[in-house]
């Protein structure tokens, strides 16, 4: 039994797992996962990859709010910029997959920044509002540039394909998303163990003190900024690849929102907690829907609810966290094991 | 040209309305430093608790307007001391994401009640159109333009001379030196956002009178009035009140020149590229207090 955190070097200090046990338990986890498609059914093989895909912009969110302190209310622009991109390099262009997903990052990377460097300059909420104008700017611009997306009406996205192989299922697209989710988890983790990462700390910690170290504000949080739009732009490819057909309405601001919802319920400014958020969040409407479904027999006026039920609920919880654990399911977690740990010693 | 006229109009009165739930937006911001992403639900709500009175109660409409004004203060001090109190001290991300949060919530309890579908608003304005030279005027707009006008005289004046409204100009200078003059600041925040909650309440009723329904996609507006905050300059309600006609004529115009050649829309996002251009020129907007806090 362990009793206390005890380390003696720096390589030990940035390890990413502290005891053998947690590495064994990840991979029979990713074992699990690894095999699972062939056993689930097409709707959970569905929520599932949609669960991971949110996973990935939930970490690029996290990479840019939690992180570096800087508030995005773009998500669902960025999405969607990843995912008209997609439907033009793979529908328009007929490019491969491999080409197509870093490329549709790359461009939403670049659009963000269009975005981020006047207000970047700034402090404070500024960020938040210029993101803002983002998302009405991407919207109009992906509803009215009909020859590109397909207006209103949405445009299909050809099936994810590669020298002779398609992915034209939930089940075969689960094998380019999962592995894909976790090498970016990966990269993310590893992200913060660099010096790039630690600047991103010290910029959200302290600016002036980050300054004063040597940090080039400006420039990290610009990068900061352009990590997140390309991770959110690589989710947002995966996501029309996955949909097969995306319209503007798959993007409204109450997607950026629940997105922001995921990363403070899970934890901000943690990995884990981009994955419990995301988990939670797009969970929570399919859950809502299958209690209502059980309960409609008996209170069929519960349907219509549905709706209003998700925003309400999702307003509720993130409330709940904000006022009771602003450091989201990950520390709860945390506190948790912590409790066991010591059982029943906790001094 | 009468087209032009009427646009022009068009602007006067909705950027009116604007200047009136942006006052709201930026006496929350300049005491408290939150910014309310939940005053357009603060308006949907203010709104349909008027019909609900008019329609279902049979209220005539001045009392009915002053029930809606009490339940909306009462609503925003709600708002505080349930969810803002406690998150006192926490950073930005935090204070943006509960008025998130809670516009969510809002909108869930309007859904649920009032649900989607467009609902007739009660002519609360005469039909009859008056002649302002050769422009027919709805007396809608005169009627919502002279009441936005006497309520913005009214907060000038209250935060102005009144020993409330200079507590309040004393608490957005500085939270400790007031504490310490004997504010109570907690009340200061109590006050500002019931201010901003009636504010909003009064623009929607006028809004949902103007447009003669109502349904929950109005809260789009809380949103609009964000641009119009930022050109004016955030902590500044002079700015608010000049910014709101600006951005109203922009967008009207935006609207009634450019829709034709971009395929509608235009006017939803006019407002939002002009905030981004103010945001590279002047962050600060017109009459913000200028913070040079580069990085």
């Amino acid at each position: 039994m362990r009793c206390g955190d005890f380390r003696q070097s720096y390589a030990e200090d940035m390890a990413l797992f502290d005891s053998p046990l947690p590495r064994v338990l990840l991979g029979l986890l990713l074992a699990v996962l690894l095999v699972l498609p062939q056993f689930a059914t097409t709707y959970w093989l569905d929520v599932l990859n949609r669960i991971f895909i949110a996973i990935i912009a939930a970490a690029g969110l996290n990479v840019v709010t939690g992180y570096t302190g800087l508030i995005s209310l773009g998500t669902a622009a960025f999405l969607a910029v990843g995912g008209f991109s997609t439907a033009a390099l793979a529908g328009k262009a007929g490019l491969p997959f491999v080409v197509v997903i870093p490329l549709s990052g790359a461009i939403t990377a670049l659009v963000g920044l269009v975005f981020g460097i006047p207000s970047l300059r700034l402090k404070g909420l500024y960020l938040a509002v210029a993101t803002l104008a983002a998302h009405y700017i991407v919207e109009f611009t992906v509803t009215h540039w009909d020859s590109m997306t397909g207006g209103v009406s949405g445009i299909s996205v050809p099936a994810a394909q590669f020298a002779g192989l398609t992915l034209e299922n939930d089940r075969k697209i689960y094998y380019l998303i999962f592995p894909l989710m976790v090498g970016l988890l990966f990269f993310t983790k590893n992200l913060f163990r660099t010096k790039v990462g630690k600047a991103f700390v010290a910029i959200r910690d302290q600016d002036i003190s980050a300054e004063v170290m040597g940090v080039n504000v400006f420039r990290y949080k610009l990068l900061s900024f352009a990590v997140s739009s390309f991770l959110v732009g690589v989710a947002g490819s995966l996501l029309a690849y996955q949909a097969r057909i995306i319209s503007p309405e798959n993007f409204p601001i109450t997607l950026a929102i629940d997105y922001l919802g995921m990363i403070i319920i899970g934890g901000l400014g943690s990995i884990l907690g981009s994955i419990y958020g995301a988990i939670f969040i797009t969970l929570l409407p399919e859950m809502l829907r299958l209690a209502t479904d059980a309960l409609s027999n008996q209170y069929p006026a519960l349907m219509s609810l549905l709706a209003p039920m998700k925003s309400g609920v999702f307003g509720l919880v993130v409330i709940l966290f904000l006022i009771f654990e602003p450091d989201g399911m990950a520390a709860r977690w945390h506190h948790v094991k912590a409790y066991w740990k010591l059982y029943p010693f906790s001094y | 040209m009468e087209f032009f006229l009427q646009l022009l109009l068009n602007g006067i009165v909705v950027g009116s309305i604007y200047s009136l739930v942006g006052l709201g937006f930026v006496v929350i911001y300049k005491s408290t430093s939150v910014l309310n992403f939940a005053q357009g639900e603060f308006l949907v709500l203010g709104a349909y608790v008027c019909l609900t009175m008019m329609v279902k109660y049979q209220i005539p409409f001045v009392p009915a307007f002053l029930i809606t004004l009490v339940f909306s203060a009462v609503l925003g001090i709600l708002t505080e001391r349930l969810i803002l109190r406690p998150m006192i001290g926490e950073p930005v991300i935090s204070l943006i994401m509960v008025t998130l949060g809670l516009s969510s919530l809002l909108k869930a309890i309007i859904q649920g009640i009032w649900g989607t579908e467009l609902q007739p608003f009660p002519d609360i304005f005469p039909a009859q159109p008056v002649h302002l030279g050769p422009l027919p005027v709805a007396q809608g707009y005169i009627y919502s333009m002279a009441g936005v006008a006497v309520l913005l005289v009214i907060f000038t004046l209250f935060f102005k001379y009144t020993r409330s409204g200079v507590a309040m100009r004393a608490t957005a200078f500085s939270q400790q030196v007031s504490l310490s003059m004997g504010i109570s600041v907690k009340r200061i925040f109590a006050l500002a956002w019931s201010i901003a909650a009636v504010v909003s309440a009064v623009g929607g009723v006028l809004l949902a009178g103007i447009r003669g329904g109502l349904d929950g996609a109005m809260a789009f507006f809380g949103l609009k009035v964000i641009p119009v905050v930022i050109l004016g300059g955030l902590d500044s309600i002079a700015g608010a009140i000049v910014g709101g006609p600006i951005m109203g004529i922009l967008e009207n115009l935006a609207g009634g020149y450019l829709d034709p050649l971009v395929g509608g829309g235009a006017k939803e996002v006019a407002p939002f590229v002009v905030l981004v251009l103010i945001l590279s020129v002047k962050p600060y907007g017109l009459f913000g207090k200028v913070k040079i806090e580069r990085v």
